[in-house]
């Protein structure tokens, strides 16, 4: 929902960054306001996960220019925790498997750090119980993923629906979900999406990385940005992701080129 | 700046004068034992006393010694332990709900009568001090001091000062539900001390016991702990044991475990080691009888300038033996672990299937982990698979768990508690999972 007052969430500008001394992001320029749904697609190495992790404060990238404002904050100077707790939260492209530490309690610990870092007592088990058991209700999963490992022996589309809890349980401001929708099936889609679409407000955003239109029937953008070699080529409604999945990436590489 | 150059001869000098010194330290902690009131008993003692009169404390020359050194224990004068009262309210935090009425107590090495209480065992099951339990115990000289690897200096040198000892005795076919517990409880002062616990366990046979030994500190003060443990295993019993040491830092802790097991039986050891400046567990199996099983389950977490040594060793000797052993060890700050693993599969010990895993966490550039399987194999049918692994926490674990919102040293800390967790969990007595579980979750790294 655009909305032309609404506070901006997250402003990009000129961001550029390496890896390993690589430069992969070139010059990104993005804003995302309050109530706006985003996607970026592009091709695949075009760094999309990289301004996710980037934006989430991954320690293996290095921002070499630009800057990123949250909220009025510069993002790029918080550390992570803090990051998550001022709200950004990054659903991953490839979860990871925590051996050993129970899902409900991964939960708790990250929910409780949260409400501390808002001046909020923690929840204890009985509490959090309750509120975990209506997020997994939103999902349709099963109490029984609480108990096992993180991520531990998760199915595709399973590791993908506990990314989903975690942002039901976190609220974050601005939920950044890679790929949220690869290897789900048409049901898992369905229910990831309604998830997604129910934690959405006015006062909130969303920044989607996907490779298809598909994920965009159940989530509709407010905007669609293609993304390649580091870089946002261009920018469009939702009938541009359209456009993308029938004529592919070339026409909008011929295009920018002619632009310039 | 001067430079010392020594010829051959000084060196070897050097190291006469090194070994003298270090006999005359060995038999300085031997002077040290207390009288036993018991007649026979001293018989076992004075055959250990000449043993420790022909030994030495080790140096890093000993092929066992090589990377645990024992030079700064000699800088160290020990004093006798004495028994000592203690209140219930102070052991209260390490009694466990579960063996309320079935745990004995030892103080500075010494049985404390008033803190133990053995009502949950069914009759027929003996459990107490040596002195007043031993005439009951059939054939005790048959059992005390008779493992194989005796003659150890450190497991010599227990008992030749044997006095008091944890006896558990458990009668053909009984089954114990109630879990045993043995507190060693050190009271540290100002006074460097030396204590040497000692516990022989024998499950007759097709009798099951859990047994668990707890070493436990109160008060600030450099001591020395000498334990030993031995446990017989007869034909088709099983025995569970748990063997916890949380010395405090500033602790000397050289302990052994020896056990034996007949035909048929089960035994399965899970050792946590968290304390003591310098620890050493000496755990050694000993299978005399077809179709053994023996399951050990190792973790040793350390910090600071910690040194913890694990030597485990287990010797087949009969066809169809099995083993799985999984040792962990966790190293932060300076720390240093060692882990030796012997297993000995002889000529007759045909189709055994032994199993190690030795798996490693560094959690800082300045630890250290040495690892060592030691396999000597010389029957032909056998499967004997091992591994080690040193890891390092992973930087997109501790960044997932970042990302929502654990501060870095919270999720450094829950991985590092996440690697350690399955060997806790495979202590079958509740409480004490969760007493460990919060120690290794709270530690500081
Ligand atoms: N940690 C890393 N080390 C080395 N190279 C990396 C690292 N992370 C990303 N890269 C490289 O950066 C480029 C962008 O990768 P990124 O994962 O951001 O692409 P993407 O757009 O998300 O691709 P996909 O659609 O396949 O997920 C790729 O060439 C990738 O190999
Ligand atoms: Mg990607």
């Amino acid at each position: 929902m655009i909305s032309e007052n609404s506070e901006v969430i997250l402003s990009v500008r000129n961001l550029t960054a390496n890896v390993e001394d690589t430069p992969i992001l070139k010059g990104l320029n993005l804003e995302i306001k309050a109530g706006e749904i985003h996607a970026i697609m592009g091709p695949n190495g075009s760094g999309k996960s990289t301004f996710s992790k980037i934006l989430a404060g991954h320690p293996a990238y290095e921002v070499t220019g630009g800057e990123v404002i949250f909220r009025g904050q510069n993002l790029l100077e918080m550390e992570p925790d803090d990051r998550a707790k001022s709200g950004v939260f990054l659903a991953f492209q490839y979860p990871l498997e925590i051996p050993g530490v129970s899902n409900v309690d991964f939960l708790r610990v990250s929910y409780n750090a949260k409400r501390k870092h808002n001046g909020l007592e923690e929840l204890d088990a009985f509490d959090f119980d309750d509120l975990v058991q209506s997020k997994l209700e939103l999902l349709k999963m099963d109490a029984a993923f609480l108990s096992r490992s993180v991520n531990e022996g998760f199915s595709g589309g399973e590791k993908k629906r506990n990314e989903i809890l975690q942002m039901a349980l976190l609220e974050p401001k601005l939920g950044i979900l890679d790929e949220i929708d690869s290897g789900l099936d048409i049901d898992a889609l369905k229910i990831v999406a309604n998830g997604v679409n129910a934690l959405k407000s006015s006062d909130n955003a969303t920044l989607m990385i996907t490779h298809y239109q598909r994920l965009l029937d159940y989530i509709i953008p407010d905007f669609v940005h293609v993304m390649e070699g580091g870089r946002i080529l261009t920018t469009g409604g939702k009938e541009l992701a359209l456009e993308l999945e029938a004529r592919g990436y070339d026409w909008v590489r011929e295009e920018e080129v002619a632009a310039r | 700046m001067t430079i010392e150059v020594s010829t051959l001869s000084d060196t070897a000098d050097l190291n006469l004068k090194a070994r003298v010194d270090r006999s005359i330290y060995l038999s300085e902690l031997l002077n040290l034992r207390s009288p036993t009131p018991l007649e026979w008993l001293n018989a076992v003692r004075d055959r250990a006393t000449a043993i420790v009169q022909e030994q030495a404390i080790p140096t890093t020359r000993d092929e066992e010694w090589r990377f645990t050194n024992l030079s700064s224990l000699l800088q160290v004068s020990f004093q006798r332990a004495e028994a000592a009262t203690i209140g219930y309210a102070e052991i209260q935090p390490f009694l466990l709900p579960e063996t309320t009425n079935s745990r004995l107590v030892f103080v500075n090495g010494f049985y404390a009568a008033d803190l133990s209480a053995v009502d949950d065992l069914p009759e027929g099951v003996l459990a107490g001090n040596l002195i007043g339990i031993a005439e009951f115990i059939p054939a005790l000289a048959d059992y005390l001091a008779m493992q194989p690897g005796a003659e150890e200096v450190f497991t010599a040198l227990n008992t030749a000062s044997l006095t008091d000892a944890a006896i558990v005795h458990i009668p053909k076919n009984q089954i114990v539900e109630a879990p045993i517990q043995i507190l060693y409880v050190t009271i540290a002062s100002e006074t460097p001390k030396l204590n040497q616990p000692r516990c022989l366990t024998i499950s007759e046979v097709g009798s099951q016991v859990t047994l668990i030994e707890d070493h436990v500190t109160f008060g600030e003060g450099v001591y020395f702990t000498n334990p030993v443990t031995e446990i017989w295993v007869a034909e088709n019993a099983g025995v569970r044991h748990t063997r916890v040491q949380r010395d405090s830092e500033m602790a000397f802790h050289i302990g052994k475990t020896a056990v034996s097991q007949a035909r048929n039986s089960r035994y399965t050891c899970t050792a946590v080691s968290l304390g003591a400046e310098m620890s050493r567990h000496n755990l050694e199996i000993y299978q005399t009888g077809e179709q053994t099983e023996t399951t050990l389950n190792g973790l040793t977490v350390l910090n600071h300038q910690q040194i913890g040594d694990t030597h485990s060793k287990i010797a087949f000797s009969k066809p169809h033996g099995k083993s799985n052993q999984v040792n962990k060890c966790i190293v932060s700050d300076r720390a240093h672990a060692i882990f030796n693993g012997k297993i000995l599969v002889p000529k007759p010990a045909q189709l055994t299937d032994a199993a190690q895993l030795s798996r490693n966490l560094l959690l800082s550039a300045k630890a250290r982990i040495d690892t060592k399987p030691q396999l000597e194999i010389t029957a032909d049918n056998v499967k004997c698979a091992h591994g080690a692994t040193v890891s390092q926490l992973e930087d997109d674990e501790v960044f997932y768990l970042q990302s929502r919102g654990l501060k870095q040293s919270e999720a450094q800390k829950l991985l590092t508690y996440a690697f350690a967790i399955d060997i806790i969990n495979q202590i079958p007595i509740s409480s004490l999972c969760t007493i460990l579980a919060n120690l290794i979750r709270t530690q500081s790294l």
